[in-house]
């Protein structure tokens, strides 16, 4: 029997803009709640002294519910007619912005929920940055508590085209833009019967329009060793394909180092197999003796990714201790690991409003998203983020902390 | 590949890249095995992500209050599987008499976390791998996939590190450890659709017996099975695609105090 791949989605915004309830009305709406949760949410609502507050079924934390607000990111499952998803709720507060960006990297899709009557706010902009940032090209913006604003046309429309503007600016082109009320279940999984002036999919239509991400298989290999076991004298290198697929026989291409030799066996355990693709963690063995290490990259021979070491990025700072240009970083970049610093910091940016901090500066604080060239101390495989994400995409390394993230814009 | 990609084949390599990251980068690994479902399938998951031969210690924390099907399954398994299995109980409290008649939130903690405490200060671990899923309880779907405990074992919920496209924090200062979760993003019932499609070996206790079976195991005194004719996977799957219950309902646990679970997750509790 097949079971269908979930599609995954987050849920961004800004704080209070109503993320947890939208996620419980759609638990509520797609009966997938158990009876004795809904109980459990009831109970701890009428100790904090609120009416039924599904924002309760996510926040779990004693702080998140004393409080009212959502520190970290959660994962929950329901599903339609069509199919199952997974949701990713993620906190709206600039505290927790890390946490956000951690939700937000697993996702497919997002859904951004902008408040009718706050309009868009600080981290409204923020997280529409993070997700292009991110790669995420689905994106369903709903304008949330239209209760609240008599269900207003002119509102709506008003609050879209702000958010309109500030998306075309950093290239996020919306699937949809659907007016809600999540706490009344306008627009949910039922037409709202107090806007009649929209024509357009309940929001739960639009979940069911979005497509789960492609696999890579049609691309060039890309296969980053991630380890070297012994196994009964036989040296077994393991690795998950990132991209492309590859058989027995096949000749192959190993980086930095350039030797070139072929695949001897594709291993798995207690299965028989000569070939595997993209998202497939294998072993495998090569025809000459080569000595492999994690952080290797395999790839073809004329469709290598670029090795270098020097590239341009734009790299997220998402450490409350801001970063000096002169501090030694670790770059991670699928099984890569390479010391490497950050040469120049072209431009300093605001991530919410996205204006110019500075030009040429020589740090970077919390939050801050820096257009920076970097040097590697060793020649590192890369691709641009544009090409192939999984070689494209990379995390900073600082004390043993992952303080920033980031994508390659240039290669050198 | 003759078949095609589907979600438990995406869920077992997520998992396997997990389990093979948490040894690439610790060596000094150890899987928490309760001989429940979900752990079992862990372990089906790390003997293929090492070709059948896990390099490192299976840990069972023994309550002593474990029923006997659990203790003659972990038993067969670990030799049929050629399993390095380190059993480890709290020696003090077990002496002292300690059970949940006292207690049932100073029984999970002295007879599991502290009893776990005392295996990882032992035998110095850097990083224990753990079958908790998020669907299981709202507690635990705030966990990250590599995550670090301090010495007090205390899990700092509130300052979780970022991780984002499969990178993770994966170094531990000298008194840290980290707890790895290659299922977090499984659901019950993937595992049972995975337990059918592999042909995995569970305790019998999951399967009906006189109209009951168990959905979640812990201790014999405090976990209670739920009325069920499922006897068989396929009958537990078609139960779990209409059932309005949820899986931990007989467990103790999470039941006593609304933050219960978050208050015993803290001090170290899995």
């Amino acid at each position: 029997m097949k079971t269908q791949t979930p599609l995954n989605f987050v849920i961004v915004g800004h704080v209070d803009h109503g993320k947890s309830t939208l996620i419980g009305r759609l638990l509520y709406d797609t009966n997938s709640l158990a009876p004795d949760k809904l109980a459990e949410v009831k109970k701890i609502s009428a100790e904090h002294g609120r009416e039924t507050e599904f924002a309760f079924l996510l926040d779990h934390l004693e702080e998140e519910r004393k409080q009212g607000i959502t520190i970290d990111t959660t994962q929950v499952f329901f599903k339609t007619q069509k199919r199952r998803y997974v949701i990713i709720d993620a906190p709206g507060h600039v505290e927790f912005v890390k946490n956000m960006i951690t939700g937000a990297s697993q996702a497919e899709a997002a859904v951004l929920i902008v408040d009718a009557v706050e309009g868009v706010k600080e981290q409204t902009k923020r997280h529409s940055y993070m997700l292009s940032m991110l790669g995420l090209k689905q994106v369903v913006v709903v304008i949330n508590k239209m209760d609240l604003v008599d269900f207003a046309q002119e509102r709506f429309n008003e609050v879209c085209s702000d958010i309109e503007n500030f998306l075309d600016s950093i290239n996020i082109k919306p699937n949809y833009y659907i007016p809600i009320s999540g706490i009344k279940g306008d627009n949910i999984a039922n037409k709202s019967l107090n806007m009649d002036w929209y024509k357009g999919l309940t929001f739960m239509q639009s979940l069911d329009e979005l497509k789960n991400n492609p696999a890579n298989i049609e691309k060039d290999l890309i296969l980053p060793v991630q380890d070297v076991y012994k196994i009964d004298d036989k040296r077994i290198n393991v690795g998950r394909i990132e991209a492309g697929k590859i058989k027995t026989g096949d000749a192959i291409k190993i980086l930095p180092s350039n030797q070139e030799t072929a695949i001897k066996s594709v291993e798995k355990f207690l299965e028989e197999t000569d070939e595997a693709t993209s998202g497939e963690c294998i072993g495998f063995t090569t025809q000459d003796s080569v000595f492999l290490d994690r952080g290797d990259i395999i790839c073809r021979s004329g469709a290598e990714p670029v090795v270098t070491n020097r590239f341009r990025a734009n790299m997220f700072w998402m450490s409350r201790k801001s970063f000096s240009i002169e501090q030694k970083l670790i770059i991670r970049c699928a099984t890569q690991e390479i010391r490497c610093k950050v040469e120049t910091i072209e431009k300093r940016i605001n991530s919410s409003s996205l204006e110019l901090v500075e030009e040429n500066s020589d740090k970077l604080e919390n939050l801050e998203v820096g257009e920076v060239v970097i040097k590697t101390k060793k020649p590192i495989a890369i691709k641009k983020f544009s090409q192939v994400q999984e070689l494209g995409r990379f995390v900073m390394i600082l004390n043993e902390n992952i303080v920033a993230g980031g994508i390659i814009t240039e290669l050198d | 590949m003759s078949r095609s990609f589907d979600h438990l084949d995406k869920l077992e390599n997520q998992s396997i890249f997990i389990i093979r990251e948490a040894y690439s980068q610790f060596r000094d690994v150890a899987l928490l095995w309760s001989i429940g479902k979900d752990s079992t399938t862990l372990m089906w998951l790390a003997r293929k992500a090492f070709f059948g031969k896990i390099p490192f210690p299976v840990l069972h924390i023994d309550t002593t209050y474990k029923f006997k099907e659990i203790y003659d399954f972990r038993d067969k398994y670990a030799k049929e599987w050629g399993l390095n299995l380190i059993v480890a109980k709290n020696e003090d409290a077990v002496a002292s008499g300690m059970g949940p008649d006292k207690s049932k939130f100073e029984c999970c903690n002295q007879m599991k976390t502290i009893a776990l405490k005392q295996a990882i200060a032992r035998e110095k671990f850097k990083a224990l791998l753990l079958g908790i899923r998020r669907d299981e309880h709202g507690i635990r779907a705030k966990e990250r996939v590599f995550s670090p405990r301090d010495e007090d074992f205390e899990w700092d919920y509130k300052d979780q590190p970022p991780e984002l496209w499969d990178q993770y924090k994966t170094k531990a200062a000298e008194e840290e450890h980290l707890r790895v979760h290659p299922l977090l993003g499984w659901r019950e019932v993937d595992i049972w659709d995975y337990v059918k499609r592999e042909n995995i070996p569970v305790p019998e206790l999951y399967f009906a017996k006189n109209g009951k079976r168990f959905r979640s195991i812990g201790c014999e005194c405090c976990c209670g099975p739920v009325e069920s004719d499922a006897d068989t996977i396929d009958k537990i799957v078609q139960e779990l695609k209409t059932t309005q219950i949820s899986e931990r309902s007989g467990r103790a646990q999470d039941k006593e105090d609304d933050y219960m679970m978050q208050k015993l997750r803290s001090l170290g509790y899995m």
